[in-house]
């Protein structure tokens, strides 16, 4: 770690922090219902659900497992299974 | 050229002369005069910068602290009650290493209220991380502006200043004053170059928090940021006194201590009543001299020691109190550890506090008592109020 | 959930992954809505709280616009430095602050009167959590009206939080604020138009976000959005405009009764155990009531 003068950063460094070890239960996408309306993406708080090709994908470096798009989605296609470790 | 003009108002004509692009500040006795004569500038046009009339010395200095970081040279004065009313900024805008120079018009802490001249504003302070430089007269106080900046700004440096007049005695005296031309400043002080800045082209966080993980360091940096400002500070007052003729270029500064037994140390006006007092003195046949401390911020303890030498006997007026110490007062703490290893008698004697007046006649008996071996004692008390 | 299907394809975000923000956090949503409709051309300004610190540990920044913070109440001051600067500097960057309810408002009040009084081109949004989050859950002047927080405890002789919640956008408004707005992190696509549209009137304008908190109010995380919309549809949280002290746009609602929002988190729980306490829910309900009435958010319902 640098240390700049007056403690200033440059962005980029909080993607440093794999916040994923947090997760205890892990959403799934299932495509057949997703009507790709982007709910997820918008509100998901990590920043982390973004449009990959034809779906959308979680970035699981830094998904907390929190839920929030499962619930919210509107067609019950993201569903939380208890993580694998 | 000379012209006869009050301390605040020289104050004022140097700021301008610096070109700050915000001024933000509230007013307060005996800041008052600077910050009207400022504001006055801006509405003529004279000074091309913004003036904020803030709500409080709080965001006074808390606006400079963003307009600073925006990559502005800003500008604050404040005293007393408005010090200590931004002191959480004070710690904030040196540990975020912001330039900000503010004029500091000394004045004593309630209660009770008064609103007279000593330095415990500036001195309760002494640990936040800015330098602190005190002028004698209105010249001094003047021209230590032109060398602060350029300080401040110093890449090895990036500390914020406190320029120390005290109040009402400075501020608010009409002296004599060589005023430098723009050019003249221009040429002496070259446009704010930020490290950083805020800047939407290169984006950057300010002001982060730092966890044990590397908080100390940071403070270690303050610090050693600091100890550099004393060779920095020396450089730059050799580079103002070759181009304008006028020699700070000591962070300390003796007088008549060629020979001297017993020495007084001071900071801030008060050193020109001394030097009145040390020429009758020496008049008479006492080996006696002065050493004027100009920067508290850092502490020139090598210089100290260096010009104290040989001296027995030191005699340190202190304009505060740093209340519960055993030496009574701040100045004589750091003065006694530059010289201990030379075992002078050294002693701290508080006076002038709340704009109690030091006469010659003062300085002449705590030289006595200095001689005497007289302990650390309060001067110019009216024994008859405390029966 | 409507009017929420933003492309996302087209979305930059300016707040990052990597945060340490609970999981479901509402003031970590509310962040990246805001970054995102204010665009790179914006500097953020800081108040000390939950998102300062859960974005910013050293060097760890989750901000990809410039970023400044300084102190805890002094966030409406540094902005208003800062615009000054940019102002003298010919500098086309807009200036936001992002502060939370604490140094909203209780102790940041003098520095957000001066830069209201004075009129600086800011825009100063807050995250209302409705209690200082950040130390623990104390309670401030935005905790609503019988929270229980860990300094307004309910107990044998408290109902919670003695007081109601401080009506700010009306102070804000009677300085002569040209746009104040309410919105919520349920609203996500209103949230990120009001902070497009305060951008682009001159003048100190200001935001109240309604932000739920699942760790200080006692809920599950994925259930963040759902808090958000309850408040609004129990009229205990109105979403509206006022364009220069007038109220213009009132997002309707067909209500719900109070109970339904109370009873989903802890804070309330004291209401309900260990027997229902009917007047002081009644009173809630008088609150919304109110509110309801004040703004005009029924929706009519034919009979």
């Amino acid at each position: 770690m640098a240390l700049n003068v007056g403690a200033v950063a440059a962005p980029g460094h909080a993607r440093n922090n794999k916040t994923g070890s947090w997760r205890v239960f892990c959403p799934t996408l299932d495509t057949a219902k997703c009507n790709k309306c982007g709910t997820c993406a918008l509100i998901c708080p990590e920043v982390c659900i973004t449009l990959s090709g034809e779906f959308y994908s979680v970035d699981y470096d830094f998904c907390k497992g929190c839920g929030l798009c499962a619930e919210e989605c509107p067609k019950d296609a993201i569903t939380m299974k208890k993580e694998e470790k | 050229m000379l012209q006869i003009t009050e301390g605040s108002h020289a104050v004022a004509e140097a700021v301008k002369l610096c070109r700050p692009q915000v001024v933000s500040a509230y007013p307060i006795t005996p800041q008052t005069h600077i910050v009207e004569r400022l504001a006055e500038m801006v509405a003529d046009g004279d000074l091309n910068g913004e003036y904020i009339c803030v709500e409080s010395e709080f965001s006074a200095l808390s606006s400079c602290v963003g307009a600073s970081a925006a990559g502005s040279r800003v500008y604050s004065a404040t005293t007393s009650q408005g010090l200590a009313f931004m002191a959480e900024v004070v710690f904030n805008a040196a540990g975020m290493r912001l330039p900000i120079v503010m004029t500091i018009a000394n004045r004593a802490l309630g209660a009770p209220l008064n609103i007279w001249n000593d330095q415990q504003d500036s001195i309760f302070l002494r640990d936040s991380g800015w330098m602190q430089i005190y002028g004698e007269d209105a010249q001094e106080a003047m021209d230590l502006h032109f060398i602060a900046y350029k300080l401040a700004e110093r890449h090895d440096v990036l500390l914020p200043c406190f320029v120390c007049l005290d109040g009402f005695i400075v501020s608010h005296t009409f002296e004599p004053v060589d005023i430098p031309s723009q050019k003249e400043i221009d040429e002496f002080l070259p446009a704010f170059n930020p490290l950083h800045r805020l800047d939407a082209k290169n984006p950057m966080s300010f002001g982060m928090y730092a966890t044990p993980d590397c908080y100390q360091e940071f403070r270690y940096e303050i610090n050693a940021a600091m100890i550099r400002a004393k060779a920095a500070y020396r450089e730059i007052a050799a580079e103002f006194k070759a181009k304008f003729g006028r020699d700070y270029t000591g962070l300390v500064e003796g007088y008549r201590l060629e020979d001297a037994e017993t020495a007084i140390v001071a900071m801030g006006s008060i050193c020109g009543t001394a030097k009145d007092a040390i020429d009758e003195m020496r008049d008479a046949g006492e080996k006696v001299g002065l050493l004027k401390i100009r920067s508290f911020r850092p502490f020139p303890s090598e210089e100290v020691r260096t010009a104290l030498k040989g001296v027995k006997n030191i005699a340190v007026i202190e304009k505060n109190i740093s209340i519960g110490s055993r030496m009574l007062g701040a100045v004589g703490l750091e003065v006694k550890d530059a010289v201990y290893k030379d075992s002078p008698n050294i002693f701290s004697y508080v006076g002038g506090l709340g704009g109690r007046d030091i006469r010659k006649r003062d300085i002449k008996q705590i030289v006595q008592w200095a001689k005497e071996g007289r302990n650390d004692c309060f001067f110019g008390l009216r024994e008859e109020l405390l029966k | 959930m409507t009017g929420n299907t933003e492309k996302e394809n087209v979305s930059v975000d300016y707040f990052e992954s990597g945060h340490r923000a609970c999981g479901g956090c509402g003031p970590a949503l509310a962040g990246k809505l805001i970054a995102r409709a204010a665009g790179p051309n914006t500097i953020i300004v800081a108040s000390t709280g939950c998102m300062e610190v859960f974005s910013t540990p050293y060097p760890e920044t989750a901000w990809k616009t410039p970023w400044i913070h300084s102190l805890f109440q002094n966030a409406a001051a540094v902005a208003s430095g800062v615009e000054a600067s940019l102002k003298r500097q010919g500098r086309d960057e807009k200036v936001i602050v992002i502060a939370g309810d604490g140094a909203t408002f209780d102790i940041g009040m003098l520095c957000i009167s001066g830069m209201f009084e004075r009129g600086h081109d800011v825009t100063y949004i807050c995250y209302d959590n409705e209690a200082y989050m950040n130390t623990g859950i104390q309670r401030s002047g935005a905790t609503p009206f019988d929270a229980s927080t860990t300094t307004s405890p309910a107990g044998k002789l408290s109902n919670g939080n003695s007081r109601p919640k401080k009506d700010i956008p009306a102070i804000l408004a009677a300085h002569g604020s040209p746009y104040v707005a309410t919105t919520s992190i349920a609203t996500p696509k209103d949230l990120m138009d009001k902070v497009k549209r305060a951008l682009s009137i001159k003048g100190p304008c200001y935001i109240q976000v309604h932000a739920p908190c699942c760790t200080g109010w006692g809920f599950d995380g994925c259930k963040t959005m759902e808090l958000g919309r309850l408040a609004l549809n129990s009229g205990l949280w109105v979403n509206y405009e006022m364009v220069n002290g007038v109220v213009e746009k009132v997002k309707k609602v067909k209500r719900i009764p109070v109970d339904d929002y109370l009873k989903a988190q802890k804070r309330f729980r004291h209401l309900y155990r260990p027997q229902e306490n009917k007047d002081e829910i009644a009173k809630i309900q008088a609150i919304a009531d109110s509110n309801a009435q004040k703004y005009g958010i029924d929706i009519p319902v034919k009979k």
